[in-house]
């Protein structure tokens, strides 16, 4: 039986789609949570890490639930624009934003935390607003911690199990990445097809890491 | 023209205090905050700046209101036209000194702006040098410099020799005072530094407890009234050593160390890091503790 690359495909498909999802909400959103000073700041902190603790099959058990065209939310998304977010792709995406959130904002808002007011004070007393403080001051400061945020998302991602199981069932080319068709081929024995599956996520993992730490200490070094 | 008549609670170390402050400086003024840590000097600066909102109050600057606390208006930082030099340089560590000070430009094509300043300040051979690589007198210099590109109204400048050495402190309050000359800038100093204040400024507030204590020329503001057309000079006590009747007391005046001798009636309540005055009186120098 030739080997089907089509679970390695989706799989790159949903982790590039998913991190570029995060970085427009997970900056903003990082930013607000390490400047704002507002009481319920500490709810908003606690639903964003929520997935760092919950069991992704309650994540995904819940998230199957609202999804479900039977949910009053799952209803109006299929009736006013015609998605349908269980056992399908855009629901995986979706699943796996909230899922991966935590692992996009935390080192992202340890970075704005890290430095120093007085360089965006600096960047306002100079004549920029906060949004182009923001890009050309603040962002450009902490690569480091865009890096590892991107990175673990992406990784993370990757390597969602449960969540995606949920979700997406098992569905070949909508749903089936490349853990869940693991999980299929060991079921059946495939021992060697699992394999090969397991190899490539296996390097692929091993590589983006390595290329951070890399990476990491060149940027620490011109910083 | 510039109005500040701010007040606001703040917290201090021995407690809250009133910011209480009604300052009016004439355009092109050079005016020193003097004042104990604490004293609400910075604040004030911010305040000015936009980073700190005041309680209640007014601040004019011109002919623009930058704050008014009855007209709801407040100027964020970025629309006041001020300049501000941080003690610690805050110079954007991803940018070379040349970027740094084309960060200022409100119009990014006036790079003739740059050029001049940086021939002005004499940073030209350092302009592709990162601020890590600068010692913290060019960094201070570098800040300075960018502060002043903004074309500001008013420049506030919060302790920005105080982490430098004598040397290096000398000739950036040279540099501000040319630049000073050459742009008119009105400019508010806080300083800790008396020597720093008599030779940088016309006008010194005193600030304690978020109030002006004092305010006029250094030399009225320093120097007891009574003593006035007296030799006289500032030093710090270093050290007190009996000798028979009387006392030898080593002094500091700037960087010199001074002997001089005093009678028990002056050392009686003096102790080592004691600030005092010293003046003439008939033929021998007496001293007096500075309260």
């Amino acid at each position: 039986m030739p080997f089907d690359w089509e679970p390695l495909l989706l799989t790159f498909k949903l982790a590039i789609v998913v991190t570029a999802i995060l970085w427009v909400i997970g900056i903003p959103l990082a930013y607000w949570l390490a400047h704002s000073h507002v009481r319920w700041k500490a709810l908003v902190e606690t639903l964003v890490s929520m997935p760092l603790v919950l069991p992704p099959s309650v994540l995904g058990f819940y998230l199957l639930l609202i999804f479900s065209p039977n949910h009053w939310f799952g209803g109006a998304l299929q009736h006013s624009l015609g998605i349908q977010l269980a056992f399908s792709f855009p629901g995986l995406i979706v699943a796996s934003v909230i899922f991966s959130l935590p692992f996009m904002v935390h080192p992202i808002q340890a970075g704005f935390q890290s430095l120093p007011p007085a360089l965006r004070e600096a960047a306002y007393v100079l004549g920029k607003s906060r949004g182009e403080t923001l890009l050309r001051v603040q962002l450009p400061n902490m690569k480091p911690s865009l890096l590892s945020g991107t990175v673990l998302a992406f990784a993370h991602t990757i390597g969602e199990f449960g969540v995606v199981l949920m979700i997406g069932g098992d569905l070949p080319g909508e749903t089936r990445v490349a853990s869940i068709a693991i999980y299929n081929e060991v079921e059946a024995l495939n021992y060697s097809a699992a394999n090969l599956y397991a190899g490539v996520l296996f390097a692929i993992s091993f590589a983006i890491l390595l290329m951070v730490y890399v990476l990491n200490k060149k940027l620490l070094d011109t910083i | 023209m510039i109005e500040l008549c701010v007040e606001k609670s703040l917290h201090g170390v021995s407690g809250d205090y009133r910011l209480e402050v009604d300052l009016r400086l004439a355009a092109g003024e050079v005016v020193a905050l003097f004042g104990p840590s604490g004293a609400g000097k910075s604040t004030l600066l911010r305040m000015l700046a936009g980073l700190v909102p005041p309680d209640r109050g007014r601040i004019k600057v011109g002919d623009t209101l930058w704050f008014d606390s009855t007209k709801q208006i407040c100027l964020p930082p970025w629309k006041r036209q001020v300049g501000m030099v941080f003690q610690d340089y805050s110079l954007f560590p991803h940018l070379n000194v040349r970027d740094n000070l084309r960060f200022a430009l409100a119009d990014k094509k006036d790079l003739k702006a740059v050029d001049e300043m940086l021939a002005l300040t004499g940073l030209g051979n350092l302009q592709t040098r990162f601020p890590a690589s600068l010692s913290g007198g060019q960094q201070q210099r570098v800040a300075l410099a960018r502060a002043m590109l903004r074309r500001p109204q008013v420049l506030l400048l919060d302790e920005p020799l105080s982490a430098l050495d004598h040397v290096m402190r000398t000739q950036l309050q040279d540099e501000i005072l040319a630049l000073h000359r050459r742009f008119g800038t009105t400019i508010i100093l806080v300083s800790h530094d008396l020597a720093e204040v008599f030779k940088m400024v016309q006008r010194v507030c005193c600030l304690e407890e978020g109030k002006i204590r004092d305010d006029g020329p250094p030399l009225k503001v320093f120097s007891p009234q009574h003593m006035l057309g007296r030799w006289q000079v500032h030093a710090e006590v270093l050290a007190i050593v009996p000798l028979d009747v009387l006392w030898s007391v080593t002094v500091l005046m700037g960087n010199q160390i001074t002997r001089i001798v005093a009678s028990t009636d002056e050392v009686h309540d003096l102790r080592a890091g004691d600030k005092i005055l010293l003046f003439q009186k008939a033929f021998h120098p007496m001293l007096i503790k500075i309260p």
